[in-house]
């Protein structure tokens, strides 16, 4: 069942290269039936999928590499479950966006979203460290010509900057996976990635902080934190509009995931260490006021978005490093949040970029007058991300302050100013674009959105409204994960606060069996 | 009872068949070239009809004796007085040996007609090369381990020079032949300590003897940086990598992919050889000096590589650097670290020949076709050529799911094993520098628009060559099971 999920891309790719470049109709069309069969396929997931089963679902298991220990080992919680959904979904309208958009080498443009796609699809649905790190790796090679072969004007030095930073991310998180593998294999005496083999080794603090932050680099570039952000804004002003949409609304979940599948199960005692969650969370809360900041100074459109990703992962790993239910169920949904709204903000810079071919905001203005559904579906997008409520991103956000406020109300105190900034600066970005007169002559007689453009819209603003009106099934999924996930880190969480921590409101989950935690 | 049995036993003629092939061949074919073979064209007939059948023949010869230690149970076969040693290590670099002389043989023919320089005696000194690498692979004997060394050099002091007309070719022989030889006495200054202290030449009683003196031994230790010098000469490890790079450039480029794969998997095995049996004592004393080597090398390999344009110095520095990164493997020294060296050997054959082949197809008779530049557009021209060279240079840099990954893999797991973390961190990190300077050439075949338009015309032997090289690079990295297997086998010794 995943593995159909997982491979179909793939499969669609390898037909794909025996349809002649010339035809370009017919790579488009095959791309698309790909990328929506890609989809359809991974619909039966949320029908079948237990919530009241905390554990891996759906688990396909064979061996792959004996001598190393490394298996073909894939499954989804409700974790996973979410990103995957957002994975498929973003991957076909990118897809579907880019059919008038990329008329440059077509069969390879193709070719490379849906390697991208596989891998993306690989790296939220890996058990086994090994395979997950294949899949990781995977992701860059096609990311990079997306960006080097049909982005803008700097792309070459987008992508290589791009390739680099995350490269060298990974190989450092490489060593962190050793280290694991090897401790393993000493204490266990035999050789095995499997995540739920290596929960089980006893490591001392020292060694698991050494690991975290080996795993830090790899997951913090990937997401971005601040300080490793600078490789993001490039790539993304750089990227086609579909390659943006994609980066940021599925890659950069990469890092967040990681924290979340590998660096908190793995390390308990390294990731409640007080040094490492403070320096997270205070680089977490650098990260959404400076990225919100430099989001307001911006005079261009596509950067203006690129910074607000920086502010808005930010909300992710503070949600992460609240290390309590509200927190890290708060961040799974900020991240298909981010996913929409982002994924449709680039989706809005793509429309305009195509008319008027520039992103300068100052060449804007009055557009609500001239494209009157872009302006709605603008506002949507905008409001969305700025988290409105009955819109999906208060949701996100709301549930994440509360996590942050009841682990330190400084935290929390903090981070609310960055959705006071969000809202400032996305408000000020869509006041300087579309209201107003018409002040540029340029943009007299541009076109409004086309009927085409609106179908790729449509699912993602229902997607949206459904998250914000009723939010529910979605905490219903995530529940017992992310319970498992924090009574793994902090034993006896729900058995009932230790003294001088503030007691929280409503505990949302019963206490899990605590079978399941690790060695002690 | 005849009397040269007993010097010469059927044990001994066992174990030396491999040898025996590739000098009967080799030689056949310098006779043949210069007497019976009155017109050039007939030289095509030289590839079918002596130099596949002789590697056959050696193939053949190798599969018997795995077979025979298969068969045996037996760790391995000695022969010549423990002069030769066959055992998993020797028949494992023995075949990397023939693979690599196998694809160099295929794709030279076309190659060589373009330079004009068609002539047999490529063919046999290859297989003279090769049998000079068995030696060094076999060999557990100080005297047979130099003249087997001595034989490979020679053999690709010509090969380097083979282009005579063309003065970089000479230029490069040259600074070879002089530099060789230079290196290859301070190895015999090492080799005549290690003799003088332990009087033995046989690598196994060398090894007892010097275990019980102390490893800073002045003696010792003198043995052992002589003997390491000239080892790390034939490996091209810094400081002693001068002649790499313009003896990579000037040589014709099939002998660069030979000398870049054989002749290093050679010296690794003799490296391996020399340090795991005789100086295995002395660890403590060369295990500093190889970690500084090893850093060093690294560095200039990969800094040297990312400011140049001629794609074939630019691959010789990225070998540079891959020689520090095997180097690593000795250092760490446990069975994942010398399984590490052996799994990078074979996948560094497969990587670096096919990169190399590449610069081969782009060469024309009016287009020396070594610039970054003359990349430039591979995509439009002959998309196949650009893609299988993106997964040599995705492999060489490292990236999975390709071939280099494994190899790197086992190297820095050895590290961690070992508790080398700094080494390990400086080795990740260059990973990222190496991507820099492979994706210069990548960014030249996807990212600009091509100069020249029309296809790369090639040889059948160098197509089938390099879709060879490729589906086993990306083989290897997907479903590395059997490999892995094979690396093992190499441990048996």
């Amino acid at each position: 069942m995943l593995t159909l999920v997982l491979f179909t891309p793939l499969a669609g790719l390898l037909v794909l290269l025996l349809i002649p470049s010339s035809a370009k109709n017919a790579i488009r069309l095959w791309a698309n039936l790909t990328a929506f069969a890609g989809f359809l396929v991974s619909l039966p997931l949320v029908s079948r999928f237990d919530k009241s089963n905390g554990g891996f679902q759906m688990v396909e298991r064979a061996d792959w590499i004996p001598s190393l220990g490394a298996k073909y080992l894939i499954g989804i919680d409700g974790i996973s479950l979410l990103l995957v959904m957002l994975t498929t979904l973003i991957g076909f309208l990118a897809i579907f966006y880019s059919w008038t958009a990329i008329e440059d080498r077509v069969k390879e443009y193709y070719a490379m979203f849906l390697l991208l796609q596989t891998g993306m699809l690989g790296v939220f649905v890996s058990l086994d460290f090994f395979l997950f790190y294949v899949f990781w790796e995977l992701v860059l090679v096609p990311m990079y010509f997306i960006i080097g072969v049909w982005g803008g004007p700097r792309k070459l030095y987008a992508a290589i900057k791009f390739f680099l930073y995350t490269l060298a991310g990974s190989v450092l998180m490489l060593l962190g996976i050793l280290t694991l593998y090897f401790q393993h294999h000493q204490q266990m005496g035999f050789y095995t990635f499997e995540i739920a083999d290596l929960m089980k080794i006893d490591m001392p603090l020292g060694l698991q902080q050494w690991v975290f932050w080996s795993f830090f680099v790899g997951f913090a570039i990937k997401v971005p934190m601040f300080p490793f952000h600078t490789w993001l804004p490039d790539a993304h002003v750089e990227a086609p509009t579909a390659g943006s949409v994609v980066l940021a609304s599925v890659l950069l979940k990469m890092g967040t995931y990681g924290f979340l599948r590998f660096s908190l199960p793995l390390l308990p005692k390294a990731s409640i260490d007080q040094t490492i969650v403070q320096a997270l969370a205070v680089l977490s809360i650098i990260g959404i006021i400076y990225g919100a900041l430099v989001s307001l100074m911006q005079k261009d459109w596509k950067k203006l978005i690129a910074y607000s990703s920086v502010s808005h992962l930010g909300f992710c790993t503070l949600g992460i490093f609240a290390l309590n239910p509200n927190g890290i169920s708060g961040s799974v949904i900020q991240q298909i949040n981010h996913g929409i709204s982002t994924g449709m903000l680039f989706l809005i810079i793509g429309v305009i970029y195509e008319r008027r071919h520039t992103r300068e905001i100052s060449e804007y203005g009055g557009l609500a007058h001239v494209m009157p559904k872009y302006a709605i579906v603008f506002a949507f997008a905008m409001l969305s991300s700025a988290g409105m409520p009955l819109l999906n991103g208060f949701v996100g956000e709301f549930t994440i302050l509360q996590g942050a406020f009841e682990t330190n109300w400084v935290w929390a105190a903090f981070a609310v100013t960055g959705v006071v900034l969000g809202a400032a600066y996305l408000l000020w970005l869509y006041q300087r674009t579309m209201l107003g007169q018409v002040t540029n002559g340029r943009n007299l007689n541009l076109p409004d959105l086309r009927w085409s453009e609106m179908a790729v819209f449509a699912p993602l603003i229902a997607w949206a409204v459904w998250i914000g009106v009723y939010p529910k099934p979605y905490f219903d999924i995530l529940e017992k994960p992310v319970a498992q996930l924090v009574e793994r880190v902090r034993p006896g969480y729900f058995a009932g606060p230790p003294p001088g921590e503030a007691p929280l409101a409503a505990p949302p989950v019963a206490p899990v069996a605590p079978a399941k935690a690790g060695p002690r | 009872m005849n009397p040269i049995s007993q010097y010469y036993t059927a044990t001994d003629h066992f174990v030396l068949v491999p040898a025996i092939m590739l000098a009967l061949f080799g030689c056949a074919i310098l006779l043949l070239d210069t007497w019976i073979i009155p017109n050039p064209s007939q030289r095509k007939w030289l590839l079918p009809v002596f130099v596949l059948p002789g590697l056959g023949l050696t193939g053949f010869a190798l599969w018997r004796q795995q077979a025979f230690l298969a068969a045996s149970g037996s760790a391995e076969i000695t022969a010549f007085q423990g002069a030769l040693t066959v055992d998993g290590f020797s028949l494992f670099f023995n075949w990397v040996f023939l693979i690599a002389s196998l694809i160099v043989a295929l794709v030279s023919y076309k190659y060589l007609e373009i330079e004009g320089e068609h002539h047999g005696e490529y063919y046999g000194l290859i297989l003279l090369a090769q049998s000079g690498m068995f030696f060094l692979a076999t060999g557990t004997d100080l005297v047979t381990l130099f003249i087997g060394l001595e034989l490979m050099a020679l053999c690709f002091y010509i090969l380097v020079g083979f282009l005579r007309t063309d003065k970089r070719s000479n230029e490069a022989a040259m600074k070879y032949l002089i530099l060789g030889a230079f290196s290859s006495g301070f190895l015999a200054y090492g080799f005549s300590l290690l003799y003088g202290m332990t009087g033995s030449t046989k690598l196994r009683d060398i090894a007892s003897t010097l275990a019980m003196r102390d490893a800073w031994d002045p003696m010792v230790f003198l043995a052992m940086a002589t003997t390491a010098v000239g080892l790390l000469f034939k490996i091209s490890a810094v400081p002693f990598h001068m002649w790499a790079p313009d003896a990579y450039e000037g040589a014709p480029t099939t002998v660069t992919a030979y000398l870049s794969v054989a002749s290093k998997a050679a010296s690794f095995a003799f490296l391996l050889r020399i340090f795991m049996g005789p100086l295995a004592a002395s660890r403590a004393s060369w295990e500093p000096l190889l970690s500084i080597v090893a850093i060093l090398t690294m560095t200039v390999g990969n800094l040297a590589a990312i400011s140049q344009n001629n794609v074939k110095r630019l691959l010789a520095y990225s070998s540079i650097s891959h020689a520090g990164y095997m180097l690593l493997g000795l250092i760490a020294g446990n069975p994942t670290g010398i399984k590490g060296v052996s799994v990078y050997v074979l996948v560094y054959v497969f990587m670096n020949l096919g990169a190399f082949l590449v610069v081969v197809a782009l060469r024309r008779k009016d287009l020396l076709g070594e610039d970054v530049e003359d990349l430039a557009g591979l995509i439009h021209r002959s998309p196949g050529y650009a893609i299988l060279m993106l997964v040599f240079l995705l492999s060489l840099a490292g990236i999975p799911p390709t071939a280099g990954f494994l190899g790197k893999y086992y190297i820095f797991l050895s590290l961690v094993e070992t508790g080398h973390y700094l080494l390990a961190v400086v080795g990740t990190l260059y990973v990222a520098v190496a991507v820099y300077y492979y994706f210069r050439l990548v960014r030249s075949m996807f990212q600009t628009d091509a100069s020249v338009t029309e296809p790369l015309a090639t040889s059948l032997g160098l197509r089938v060559s390099l879709a060879a090289s490729a589906a086993l690079t990306l083989a290897i990295g997907i479903y590395p099971e059997p490999f892995l297997r094979l690396a093992q086998s190499s441990l048996t010794r």
